[in-house]
């Protein structure tokens, strides 16, 4: 707590020790996150050694697990927007109190996504290649390039509001809106920018034809806007059930609407592409063909996608009858399984099949490494470090801030701690 | 006219070398794992050497004498790795010359001399080969039920003909587009090259061609020092670091000093016609005036300087 003057340094360390300080709950947490981060970067470590060799890609299938993951968190940092929208424009007190961890979650999800793109590089010690000016960057040429820019532009914008919002709260200011709302309003172009982008990085290559249509772009943006919010909404759960935040029922529910629709959005999509591959299916299909019936004996990731059909048809049905979609179990089924089926969808199901058969016709299928999985994992398990860290130093922060200035009830969590120490 | 097919399908090869290599990791984790990785990324340089190659600037910024010490870093790093004197040079591209293909299918029996020819000119690495020649049947032009790794005791074989690809030299080349880094793009006589020391092995590029022309170093290239060509270029064949992509030059290092590819000199059959798109007296020339010729997916707009054509 702020006791004499809320100095930047002050607000650091004051943000550090929050980080530090915990219940023994919360360093097994933390713990566990760090030892699958270890394990991780050691099987990267194996990586940089022995080269790309250790993963199962292969010159036919030259993009796989880790290309397919960054697509996924690119879809859910783009998300964000659906906490940001309603919060700044249409100015929803509810959803304005909890936006701040919508900006958490980006930031988490676009470090992995920019993570899994390093380490799918062949030589990242020439990263620097990359940096404007420094480097030689093909823009606006290269879609990739463009993808570089809106990731870290992303990530900056996000970094830049939450710090300067948490930083006005812990002096016990209100933030200047006409100061920050400009750059709300960009952050919310940004994110659609960011996975329209990504879409198109997919789409740009013509000698693909499962990627290059133009329903890629919408697609991408209708099954973000399922998954995104599915996560969002159980991650703002927990936090509820862990610590006093004020995270009202309401902002769940307007989450599970967003993923309701877009999921109607994302299944219509991939019915009008089913039918326009198969109605009179051409050379053009046999990725198609490849992914969702198999392809001249071959068929890996058939099992895969219908599964992901299935998940995702059960949680469209979950979240379209009211009563369902209410009842909490009922409605976090739906989101876990929004999560897993998107995730595979638009994972290894997007990603993989434009591969196979090449362009040229070979057929080679990929399944990913234990190098690839381990690697994957201690990415993820970095990212979820990350949000711990980051919503550990802000809410307590947060919470004093609601408490003081709207004399809510208080809500920090210190009093989870205190209530779990006493135990 | 039957041969024997020597060949082993580059999809074995590849296997076997992976395998060879997962292998050598699991029992010793010594052993391969050692040479993979003092041979590694560095290509066996010393610490400024490995400096240098950190901060050497991209292939298109950097002068004379900048060059020079590249290449004689180069020859060093070569004689340290592989025990070899190589020649890297820099010839540049001659004036009012674009280079072009011509492929005669009617004349291809599928022997693959050319692809053996391109291996051991371009210091290849066992599991990479530039050039496929696919086996069609006769009457379709489908890539996708053509056998890449045809493996018969003789060629060629009834009811079948042959297509050989390698990289087209797009005149509107996607993988160039792709690029972020600008580590690819299109030298003046119209060959697309890529700077091995620049790319940072994203393989987008890979996922942008059309035609598969771009492999990928997997792991750092296992050349044999004999079997190594000394005759080489700073854009071609020179040795190649891991972890970056390359591709089909049409044998810079010999074309630009007047010489045909290697694959062209290695076809039995005089299938392959090599030449300059710019000269009106050129034998390619006279093929696209009097021959039908056609490209590979030109409805893609890539603009491929490689044809094919058929005898009467």
């Amino acid at each position: 707590m702020p006791e004499s003057k809320p100095t930047l340094l002050r607000f650091v360390l004051q943000s550090l020790g929050h980080m530090f300080r915990g219940p023994p709950a919360y360093w097994v947490w933390v713990g566990f996150l760090f030892a699958l981060i270890l394990l991780g970067g050691w099987h990267y470590y194996l990586q940089l050694r022995d080269g790309l060799v250790v993963t199962h890609m292969t010159n036919q299938v030259s993009w796989g697990f880790y290309i397919a993951n960054f697509t996924f968190l690119v879809g859910v940092a783009a998300a964000a927007v659906m906490l940001v929208v309603p919060a700044y424009i249409f100015h929803r007190r509810d959803i304005k109190d909890v936006v701040l961890m919508g900006d958490t979650m980006a930031i988490a999800a676009v470090t992995m996504a920019i993570l899994f793109v390093v380490v799918d590089l062949g030589r990242p010690d020439r990263f620097w290649h990359l940096i404007p000016g420094i480097g030689r960057f093909n823009f606006p040429q290269s879609m990739l390039a463009w993808d570089v820019i809106v990731l870290n532009g992303y990530l900056l914008l996000n970094v830049g509001i939450s710090f300067y919002i948490v930083y006005n709260h812990y002096q016990n200011k209100e933030p200047n809106e006409r100061r920050y709302f400009p750059w709300v309003l960009l952050a919310i172009f940004w994110a659609i920018s960011i996975h329209t982008v990504t879409a198109f990085l997919y789409s740009a290559n013509s000698g693909r034809p499962f990627w290059n249509h133009a329903l890629l772009a919408p697609r991408f943006i209708a099954s973000a806007f399922a998954s995104g919010p599915a996560l969002m909404a159980i991650g703002l759960q927990i936090i509820r059930a862990i610590s006093d935040y004020p995270i009202r029922q309401s902002v769940i529910n307007h989450l599970a609407l967003v993923a309701t629709i877009a999921l109607q959005v994302t299944l219509f999509f991939m019915l009008a592409e089913l039918f326009t591959e198969f109605y009179n299916e051409g050379e053009h299909a046999a990725s198609a063909r490849y992914l969702y019936f198999g392809l001249d004996g071959h068929a890996a990731l058939t099992p895969w996608i219908w599964t992901a059909i299935a998940l995702l048809c059960i949680a469209v049905v979950i979240l379209m009858i009211h009563p369902l979609r209410h009842n909490p179990i009922y409605m976090n089924i739906a989101f876990v399984l929004i999560i897993v089926g998107v995730w595979i969808e638009k994972g290894m199901g997007l990603i993989v099949p434009a591969f196979v058969p090449t362009p040229i016709g070979e057929i080679y299928e990929y399944t990913p490494s234990l190098i690839e999985v381990m690697v994957s994992i201690g990415i993820w398990a970095l990212g979820f470090l990350l949000f711990t860290l980051l919503a550990k130093a802000a809410l307590p922060v947060h919470c004093e801030y609601l408490r003081r200035q709207q004399a809510r009830e208080q809500c920090n969590w210190d009093g989870f701690e205190r209530r779990h120490n006493a135990d | 006219m039957k041969r024997p097919d020597k060949d082993k399908s580059p999809e074995q090869v590849s296997d076997l070398a992976r395998r060879r290599f997962i292998k050598g990791l699991a029992t010793a984790a010594g052993a391969a794992g050692t040479v993979a990785a003092s041979g590694g990324a560095w290509g066996g340089s010393t610490l400024s050497d490995a400096f240098a190659d950190f901060f050497q600037q991209h292939y298109q910024r950097m002068n004379k004498d900048e060059i020079d010490a590249v290449l004689e870093r180069i020859e060093r790093q070569a004689k340290r790795r592989y025990g070899v004197d190589i020649d890297c040079r820099n010839t540049p591209p001659r004036e009012g010359v674009v280079f072009g293909y011509a492929i005669n299918i009617s004349k291809c029996r599928g022997y693959r001399d050319c692809v053996h020819a391109c291996v051991e000119e371009n210091n290849l690495a066992p599991d990479t080969q530039y050039i496929r020649v696919v086996e069609m049947d006769h009457g379709s032009l489908d890539l996708r039920h053509g056998d890449h790794y045809y493996d018969h005791d003789t060629v060629p074989v009834e009811g079948k003909y042959y297509l050989p690809m390698q990289c087209m030299q797009c005149d509107n080349p996607p993988c160039v587009k792709a690029c972020p880094v600008e580590a690819t793009w299109t030298e003046p006589d119209g060959i697309v090259v890529v700077d091995y020391n620049w790319c940072i092995g994203c393989r987008y590029c890979m996922a942008a061609c059309p035609y598969q022309a771009r492999h990928f170093n997997w792991t750092t290239p296992d050349l044999a020092p004999d079997d190594i060509n000394p005759d080489t270029h700073y854009l071609s064949n020179r040795p190649r670091p891991r972890g970056v992509v390359e591709k089909c030059h049409f044998c810079v290092q010999r074309t630009r000093n007047g010489r045909q590819p290697a694959c062209q000199e290695a076809c039995p059959t005089g299938a392959r016609v090599f030449g300059n798109l710019l000269d009106p007296d050129s034998e390619i020339r006279y093929v696209l005036k009097h021959k039908a010729v056609f490209r590979l997916k030109e409805e893609l707009g890539t603009e491929p300087k490689f044809w094919y054509y058929r005898d009467a």
